[in-house]
């Protein structure tokens, strides 16, 4: 048993750990070390809690800590990097799940005894961090359904469905008000349980509501969630280490949605509201979704000779590489271009993909050197020097509306400048819209050349002509 | 049909119109071909490499006429050629039409069909027959080399033992096919090359061949007339022009004009003044001299040395280069022959359908055909008038919009403060600090790792089993459980978003 000075100290050495983890990520050689810092944070939490505050069931604790590890080891390991977004949704999920949890054993715990304005504050502590756990936790079920197309991306736009929001924010707010008055008088069990259910039916409308071009904004929001629960924990259990790390997470979710939200030139409450591209309230033009034009396509052989004979090769993948799950065949394709002398870069989009950074991560497993691979604020004025551009399973990213069409939905959203460059090769399905149901000039231009086919099967076509 | 090659007449001449390899060509497509005695020698090629190509010698050039029924030749004809041609002959050279009418309506009444290389349509299909960028890239490159021999000078810079050597600035006004032939060729000797053209859609040319663009300051007058060759600009644009040139005249050692709108005069854009204050042995090589030149002081077809400047004015370039010149020209030649010989059987036909030979057919059947209707397609897409971009309206952000936050959240904090209890206001400044470390640290992630970003973040914020540790020793059976249930998830949330981050972060390598 060691004093509870020690813990706390030992939670002050966890606190510059977890700053130390998460500052390590400012780029990619200091980034491994970070990750240690925040595993040796976390143990030495963990151990100082263990030896400190815990008294008995040691054996239970230990059996329940292994056997959660291993579960937690074996599916780190064997999980896709393509799945990575739903695997990190599902990782929400459970720490909302645990907030709630520990939110009603606290409740429970009546060893404790609080009295006047110190009890109202531990109660709507309790009660908040039981609303975020829930809320972070029916959400992030629902974008994990999503993600992994269990159910369909598609936006449910519910009629009303703002009023039905308001009317759960409302009643939850007066459900706090009578389990603050029940807690006094020692009880208010029903309406924290009411209040529970109403916050996992908003969490799931909430993410239903959300189209799948706004993914990265709500899963990195979900990010966030569960920092605010971990927040709210520490304050109902006085605890400055839950308080402080939860801060920290919570903050870092806020920007990266605040980040994905400006990469989209959207309004975080907007996405929030949901039904992206269908509601009345955003105003998508009419006229530019029916673009019509001739595209010129190409076969594979012909996008071989011309990314063989460039000097300047930008790659810019998209979700649909990751469906197709074709980075390692990029990444060939960039090796073989690279024995002939071409100079490939990369370059991405902050919301490609369904998650903050995904493409970066994908491109990283296929072994693509990370020096090649640029934002796009790195790269956008490089496209008027390139010479081929090559657009993987990326559509509205690379829509021209976006600047020249002020009335298009996308106006606005910073995108890929590749129609600047000499030629762009298009790798596509179909001709069918992007997730923002927006017709791509960019596919009508002279410089572009449509490869029609699933990436699966175009990309290796174009490896073997190469 | 018989195709015949006569021996050029005009004064000085020493092109021909079809090398020997050309000649074999014309023979598989089924063309016998005569050549005059002599007529390739001061192009180089014999005229045993004729006859070894499978061609007639023929001695006199009255016999080659009259024997011909096709005659290709370099210059237009003059004197006693016109009269040598008879009806129905197809004779096919530069020819000039705008500035010959009468070279044009003798031709007409002769019944000659006379197609013109000078009148070839610039469109891509007939790059390959298009003989004045032959000679024009043959010029331009000439024009370096004359340049090469009247200045005193290295072209390159150099440092050596017995000094520095500045390298030569070259001007080259006009970036067209000799333009351009011309800087290449100037920077492949090593010297600094500025350039300037009144079309702005020449400049990544200019810069693709290392040289600088002159950027004219001016409103956005565009040069490009049709066909993709230069036009007349206004007034105040050529002011502008000349004060630039004067400007660079003073600082460079050659200038290369090059300028020349189709149907005009070349325009004067070299004064006696800039070359007066050129520094003593700069040239400058005047390409434009045939059509009066563009520098006052050129004399064509001469060199002439003015104020210590010699000013290059020879109106016979590519015949200069003539084994060169001659070799493109007849390339030339054949492509568009063979576009005429559809059947590859020795007959030419006069498509008159055909976009190419229509433009370049002036005369046929005792009719002038000349000028061709405007061609439908010009080299360069005319813009469309650009539409006024729209005015963003920014909404002026009212000062008392972050005033009336940041009063109404002090006076919450405040109210808080008065009824809660200290320990809470403790954590809230807890909270409050360790939010702008986390809004600090993580605008300094990379965007490269927001994914890393977000497990390792997932998994710190398991940190919430600190609770559930706190609980377990708790003495009701259901608290109990719950907490070791809570354990139990994120225990699996730890180990997988660390393991999952350590995953990630190995991947990534230079």
């Amino acid at each position: 048993m060691i004093s509870s000075g020690v813990v706390t100290a030992s939670y002050i050495a966890a606190i510059v750990l977890f700053i130390l983890a998460l500052s390590g990520l400012s780029n990619q050689e200091t980034a491994r070390r970070g990750n240690w810092y925040g595993i040796t944070g976390m143990v030495i939490a963990l151990l100082a809690t263990v030896l400190g505050v815990v008294t008995n069931h040691y054996i239970e604790l230990l059996t329940v800590l292994v056997v959660g590890g291993s579960i937690g080891l074996l599916l780190a390991k064997r999980v896709q990097m393509t799945e990575m977004p739903e695997f990190i949704a599902i990782l929400h999920s459970l720490v909302g799940l645990a907030a709630v949890l520990v939110g009603y054993a606290n409740f429970a715990d009546t060893s404790v005894h609080m009295t006047g304005v110190y009890l109202t504050v531990h109660d709507v502590e309790t009660y908040l961090g039981i609303l975020i756990g829930a809320l972070t936790c029916s959400g992030s079920i629902v974008a994990f359904a999503k993600l992994s197309g269990r159910i369909g991306s598609k936006p449910l736009t519910l009629p009303g469905r703002h009023w039905f929001n308001l009317g759960l924010l409302l009643s939850v707010i007066w459900l706090g008000r009578e389990f603050v008055i029940q807690s006094a008088a020692g009880g208010g069990m029903l309406p924290l349980i009411i209040m529970t259910g109403f916050a996992l039916v908003f969490g799931i409308h909430m993410v239903l509501a959300i189209g799948g071009a706004d993914m990265p904004v709500v899963i990195s929001m979900l990010n966030s969630y569960s920092g605010w629960a971990a927040a709210a924990t520490g304050f109902m259990l006085n605890n400055d280490l839950l308080i402080v790390t939860g801060a920290l997470v919570g903050s870092s979710g806020a920007i990266l949605s605040y980040i994905m939200c400006r990469a989209m030139n959207r309004k975080f409450l907007s996405v929030i509201a949901g039904g992206f591209g269908s509601s009345g309230g955003t105003t998508v033009s009419a006229a530019s979704g029916e673009q019509e034009g001739e595209v010129s396509a190409v076969t594979a052989i012909e996008a071989a000779e011309l990314l063989g004979n460039a000097k300047e090769v930008m790659i810019i993948p998209g979700y649909g590489m990751a469906v197709a799950k074709a980075q390692q065949i990029v990444s060939e394709i960039t090796s073989t271009l690279q024995a002939k002398g071409v100079n490939v870069r990369f370059a991405i989009h902050p919301v490609a993909g369904r998650m903050p950074g995904q493409m970066n991560v994908l491109l990283a497993e296929a072994k693509v050197p990370y020096d090649i691979v640029f934002e796009m604020d790195e790269i956008n004025a490089d496209f008027p020097k390139v010479d081929v551009s090559l657009v993987i399973g990326a559509n509205d990213i690379v829509n021209p509306s976006a600047i020249d069409d002020p009335n298009s939905a996308l106006a606005g959203m910073p995108v890929l400048e590749c129609w600047k460059g000499k030629t762009s090769i298009v790798l596509k399905r179909s001709m069918a819209t992007g997730y923002a149901g927006v017709q791509n000039p960019l596919f009508f231009k002279d410089n572009t050349r449509m490869l029609f086919g699933d990436a699966k099967d175009t990309l290796p076509s174009v490896l073997e002509a190469l | 049909m018989k195709i015949g090659i006569p021996k050029e007449i005009h004064q000085g001449e020493r092109r021909v119109a079809s090398t020997p390899e050309v000649v074999a060509k014309l023979s598989k497509l089924g063309f016998s071909v005569a050549v005059e005695a002599g007529a390739g020698a001061a192009a180089s090629y014999t005229d045993d490499a004729y006859a070894a190509a499978g061609c007639e010698i023929v001695g006199s050039a009255n016999d080659l006429w009259a024997q011909s029924d096709v005659v290709l030749k370099i210059r237009a004809p003059e004197g006693d050629e016109v009269k040598r041609l008879k009806s129905g002959q197809t004779l096919i050279s530069f020819l000039w039409p705008a500035q010959n009418p009468d070279l044009l309506k003798n031709l007409t009444d002769r019944g000659i069909t006379a197609i013109a290389m000078d009148c070839i349509p610039r469109i891509s299909r007939a790059q390959k027959m298009d003989a004045l960028s032959s000679m024009s890239n043959i010029s331009g490159y000439r024009a370096i080399v004359e340049a090469a021999e009247h200045f005193g000078r290295f072209f390159t810079g150099q440092i050596t033992a017995a000094g520095k050597v500045q390298p030569a600035k070259v001007l080259v006004i006009g970036a067209g096919v000799a333009g351009l032939a011309a800087i290449g060729t100037a920077r492949g000797m090593g010297a600094i090359v500025r350039s300037f053209d009144t079309r702005p859609e020449v400049k990544e040319q200019i810069e693709s061949m290392d040289a600088q663009f002159l950027m004219l300051d001016f409103k956005d007058e565009n040069g490009t007339g049709e066909g993709g060759y230069a036009k007349v600009m206004s007034d105040e644009f050529i002011k502008a022009e000349m004060a630039l040139f004067a400007e660079q005249a003073a600082d460079v050692d050659i200038i290369v004009t090059t300028a020349l709108i189709p149907g005009k005069p070349a325009p004067r854009l070299i004064t006696a003044e800039m070359i007066k204050s050129m520094k003593a042995g700069s040239v400058v090589v005047d390409l434009a001299a045939e059509q009066g030149g563009n520098c006052e002081l050129t004399e064509p077809g001469k060199v002439v040395v003015k104020h210590g400047v010699s000013i290059i004015g020879y109106t016979d370039i590519p015949s200069r280069m003539a084994t060169q010149s001659s070799q493109l020209y007849s390339n030339n030649l054949y492509n568009l022959i063979t576009d005429m010989t559809p059947g590859k059987n020795g007959e030419i036909l006069i498509d008159m359908d055909d976009e190419v030979i229509r433009g370049a057919t002036v005369c046929t059947g005792g009719k002038t055909t000349w000028p061709p209707p405007a061609p439908k397609l010009s080299a360069a897409p005319k813009k469309v008038a650009p539409t006024p971009a729209p005015v963003a309206v920014e909404k002026k952000k009212s000062v008392w919009g972050p005033i009336l936050t940041i009063g109404i959240a002090a006076l919450a904090l405040f109210g808080l403060g008065s009824v809660a209890p200290p320990d809470l206001m403790e954590h809230l400044t807890v909270f409050v600090l360790a939010c702008f470390v986390g809004y600090m640290v993580i605008w300094n992630v990379t965007p490269a790792l927001h994914t890393p970003l977000m497990s390792v973040t997932n998994a710190i914020s398991s940190i919430i089993v600190i609770g559930a540790l706190i609980q377990v020793s708790s003495t009701g059976s259901m608290i109990k459980w719950i907490a070791l249930c809570t354990l139990l998830i994120t225990s699996i949330n730890i180990v997988g978003g660390f393991a999952v981050t350590r995953r990630m972060l190995d991947m990534f390598h230079k």
